[in-house]
C-alpha cells in the first residue's frame, strides 16, 4: 500500500493492493503452519520411538550407548523371566484400573455439584482445582508427610479415634507404614494419582456439563424423572463421549508416568509395588541396562497406542455429532 | 378435566420484581393463550405453574387444590418448552416413552399409549428416529406426544410455534388447536405474537411489566380494551390514540374511511387528516398521516379498502369519519378505559 502511494501514482486509500503476499499463498502458509508440529512429532516422538525399538532389540548400555550389535528379542525374554515383571506389569494395570473407576465417579460427582447453584460456589471450584495448580515438588512434600512412616496424621486420627494402636481393630502397631506394605503402597499411588487428575477431568466434563441446555434437565424433572434416572438417562449420555474422552486421556497419561512411584513407594517393598515405566527406568537408566530398560518401555506401547487411539476416534465422533 | 387458578402470584428475582399479583382462572378445557412483550414475565408465570420456580407470594391452585409446594413431577401438569428439550441421544419413540418410564407405567401400557400419541400426531413413521433428524414441526408433534401421552390435567405451551417457520407455523397452529378440541385438556399457552393469541385462544390474557391487564375474548379484547397498552397491543396495526385535552382518543386504523367515501354515514366522529403516504398491503391499503387541530398532529394510521383509496389525496387535508360506537376513550395519566365524551 504504502509502496503504491510512494510511487506517485493516484491511488484511493480503498483500492485493494494486487500483491500477492506469502499468506496468500496456501501452499506456503500451510507448510510454515504444519513445520513446527511435525518437526516436534519426527525429533520427540519418531525418532526416540524408532532408537527406542532399536535399543531394545541390541545389548547397548549406558556405558556404551552404541547400536552396533543385535541381539534379537534376548532383551525382551530376559525382562519377562525376572520376577520384577509380573509386578510391574500386574501393579501398572490395577493402579491404571482402580485410578479409572475412582477417578470416572468421582468426576461425575465433582461435575454435578459443581453445575448446581450453591452458596460458597467459588470457594469449593478453588479447593477443588488447586491439586492442579500445586507444584508437584510441593505436592509431594505434602503426600510424603500425610503417609509417613512415623508422623503421618491420618495415623494420629485414627490413634486419637481409637482404631490404630495397641488392641485396636487395626492392629498393635502405631503406624500403618502406608508405603511400606504392598497393598497400602498401591492404594497410596492411586489415591495420589486420583488427586492430581480429577481437576483436569472434572474440567474437561464440566464443560460438557454446563453446554447441556437446562431446559432437558427441566423436562426430565417435569417427566417425573427423580435424581439418579436423570443422571443416568440424560446427563450421561449427554456427556457421552467427552467423558470417556477424559477418562482415556487420563489413562494415557497415568499408565506412562512414574513419578508418583518414583516419589513415594520406589517400587517398594521389594518389587511389590513396581510397575513397568519406573521399572523401566531402573533398569535402563539406574541399572545401566539400556537395551532391557527400552524393552520395558516397550511393553506400555501396545496399550498406550489403543487407548490413544480410542480416545482420538471418540473425540472426532463427538465432533461429527 | 381441570380448572386452574392462580392467587396473587408474585414472583421477584431480587429487585426484578417479574411478577406482581397474577389473579388468573382457567374454565374446564379452556384454550387460554398469555401474551406480552419480552420481559412482561409471561414465561416466569409458566414456569411458576409448571413448578420450576417457587412463588415470593400468592398460590397455584388445580381444581381447587393448593400445589404450590407440590414439585413438577406431582403437579399433573405438562409443559412443551421453546425449543422442544427432546432428549437428543433417545430416539422418537423413546423420548415420548420417558414421562411413562419415569412414572412406572408397566410395557405393554406404555407401548399402547405411544402408539396412540404417534397416530394422532401422524408420526408413527418418525419412531424410530433420532431428534437430530427431524424438522422443527415434526420435533414439535414428538414434544406434543410426549406431553400427551401422561394423560395430564393441564397443558402448557411456552412460545411452541415460534422456532418454526412461517409457512410451518400456521398449520402447526390449526394443529394444535384441533388437538385441543380433540382432547379438551385445559391449555395454557404463551406467545409473544399477538396475532397467534387472538387466533387460537378462547380468552386471551394480556400482561404487561409482570402484570395482568386484561383478560377476555379476543372480540373484548379487541373491541373493549381496557386500556391503552392492550389497545395498542393487540391488532394490526394498533388502535390511533390520539391525546386530546386530557383524555386520549383511540379508533382503530381499519375503521376510519374518507368522508369522501361515506358520505351519508351517520353518528360518526370525524378526524381532520393529512395523509403523507400510503402503502400497498395486497388487499388493502395503510394510509400514514397526521391528524390537524386540538390532537397536535399526533401521528395516525388508516387501514383502507381497496375500493375507497382512490378517494385519498396526498398531502391534503380530508375528513376521515369513524363511527362513534367505535371510538374509545382512555384517562391520559392512568391510561384506563373511561366514559366516552364528544369529539
Amino acid at each position: 500500500m504504502a509502496g503504491g502511494n510512494a510511487g506517485g501514482g493516484h491511488r484511493s486509500p480503498s483500492e485493494p493492493s494486487e500483491r500477492i503476499g506469502i499468506a496468500d499463498r496456501d501452499g506456503v502458509v500451510g507448510v510454515i503452519m504444519l513445520a513446527p508440529a511435525v518437526i516436534y512429532v519426527l525429533a520427540l516422538v519418531a525418532i526416540p520411538f524408532l532408537l527406542a525399538i532399536a535399543l531394545s532389540l541390541s545389548d547397548a548400555t549406558v556405558g556404551n550407548p552404541g547400536i552396533h550389535h543385535f541381539v534379537g528379542l534376548a532383551n525382551f525374554i530376559s525382562v519377562v523371566r525376572e520376577a520384577a515383571f509380573v509386578f510391574a506389569l500386574r501393579n501398572s494395570i490395577i493402579i491404571t484400573a482402580a485410578t479409572l473407576v475412582l477417578l470416572t465417579i468421582l468426576t461425575i460427582l465433582q461435575v454435578e455439584l459443581l453445575a448446581r447453584n450453591f452458596t460458597g460456589k467459588r470457594i469449593a471450584e478453588i479447593l477443588l482445582i488447586l491439586p492442579w495448580a500445586m507444584p508437584v515438588a510441593l505436592a509431594a512434600v505434602g503426600w510424603l508427610w500425610l503417609l509417613d512412616s512415623e508422623f503421618s496424621p491420618i495415623d494420629w486420627i485414627l490413634r486419637a479415634v481409637g482404631l490404630l494402636g495397641p488392641g485396636t481393630p487395626l492392629g498393635p502397631a502405631n503406624n500403618l507404614y502406608y508405603l511400606g506394605r504392598e497393598w497400602l503402597g498401591i492404594g497410596a499411588v492411586v489415591v495420589i494419582n486420583v488427586w492430581r487428575t480429577l481437576p483436569l477431568s472434572t474440567i474437561i466434563v464440566l464443560a460438557g456439563r454446563t453446554a447441556i441446555p437446562n431446559e432437558l434437565f427441566e423436562q426430565a424433572e417435569l417427566d417425573g424423572a427423580g435424581y439418579f434416572r436423570t443422571l443416568l438417562q440424560i446427563t450421561l449420555p449427554a456427556l457421552g463421549t467427552l467423558l470417556i474422552v477424559a477418562i482415556l486421556f487420563t489413562v494415557l497419561v497415568i499408565f506412562g508416568d512414574m513419578t508418583v512411584v518414583a516419589l513415594t513407594t520406589r517400587g517398594g517393598p521389594g518389587y511389590t509395588t513396581e510397575i513397568l515405566p519406573y521399572w523401566a527406568y531402573l533398569k535402563g537408566i539406574q541399572g545401566g541396562a539400556l537395551s532391557q530398560g527400552a524393552a520395558i518401555a516397550l511393553f506400555l506401547f501396545p496399550v498406550l497406542l489403543a487407548a490413544s487411539i480410542l480416545a482420538l476416534r471418540m473425540a472426532y465422533r463427538s465432533e461429527g455429532q | 378435566m381441570a380448572v386452574l387458578e392462580v392467587r396473587g402470584l408474585a414472583k421477584h428475582f431480587g429487585d426484578f420484581k417479574a411478577l406482581q399479583g397474577i389473579d388468573l382462572a382457567t374454565r374446564d378445557g379452556e384454550f387460554v393463550t398469555i401474551v406480552g412483550p419480552s420481559g412482561c414475565g409471561k414465561t416466569t408465570l409458566m414456569r411458576v405453574i409448571a413448578g420450576l420456580e417457587k412463588p415470593t407470594a400468592g398460590d397455584v391452585m388445580l381444581n381447587g387444590k393448593v400445589i404450590t409446594p407440590l414439585p413438577p413431577r406431582a403437579r399433573h401438569i405438562a409443559m412443551v418448552f421453546q425449543s422442544y428439550a427432546l432428549y437428543p441421544h433417545m430416539s422418537v419413540a423413546d423420548n415420548i416413552a420417558f414421562p411413562l418410564k419415569a412414572r412406572g407405567v408397566a410395557k405393554g401400557e406404555r407401548e399402547a399409549l405411544i402408539r396412540w400419541a404417534a397416530k394422532v400426531l401422524g408420526i408413527e413413521a418418525l419412531l424410530h428416529r433420532r431428534p437430530a433428524r427431524l424438522s422443527g414441526g415434526e420435533k414439535q408433534k414428538v414434544a406434543l406426544a410426549r406431553a400427551m401421552v401422561r394423560k395430564p390435567a393441564l397443558f402448557i405451551f411456552d412460545e411452541p410455534l415460534s422456532s418454526l417457520d412461517a409457512q410451518v407455523r400456521a398449520a402447526a397452529r390449526a394443529e394444535l388447536r384441533q388437538l385441543h378440541d380433540r382432547t379438551g385438556v385445559t391449555t395454557i399457552y404463551v406467545t409473544h405474537d399477538q396475532i397467534e393469541a387472538v387466533g387460537l385462544g378462547d380468552r386471551v390474557a394480556v400482561m404487561q411489566a409482570g402484570a395482568l391487564r386484561q383478560i377476555g375474548s379476543p372480540q373484548e379484547l379487541y373491541y373493549e380494551p381496557a386500556n391503552t397498552f392492550v389497545a395498542s397491543f393487540i391488532g394490526t396495526p394498533p388502535m390511533n390514540l390520539l391525546p386530546r385535552d386530557g383524555v386520549i382518543v383511540g379508533f382503530r386504523p381499519e375503521h376510519a374511511l374518507p368522508r369522501a367515501a361515506a358520505p351519508d354515514l351517520a353518528d360518526v366522529a370525524t378526524f381532520a387528516i393529512r395523509v403523507t403516504r400510503t402503502e400497498f398491503l395486497g388487499s388493502e391499503w395503510l394510509a400514514y398521516g397526521s391528524i390537524d387541530g386540538a390532537f397536535d398532529n399526533a401521528k395516525v394510521l388508516c387501514k383502507l379498502q381497496q375500493d375507497v383509496i382512490g378517494k385519498v389525496k396526498l398531502g391534503e387535508i380530508q375528513d376521515f369519519v369513524v363511527s362513534r360506537a367505535l371510538v374509545r376513550f382512555f384517562d391520559k395519566d392512568t391510561g384506563l378505559r373511561t366514559a366516552p365524551v364528544t369529539v
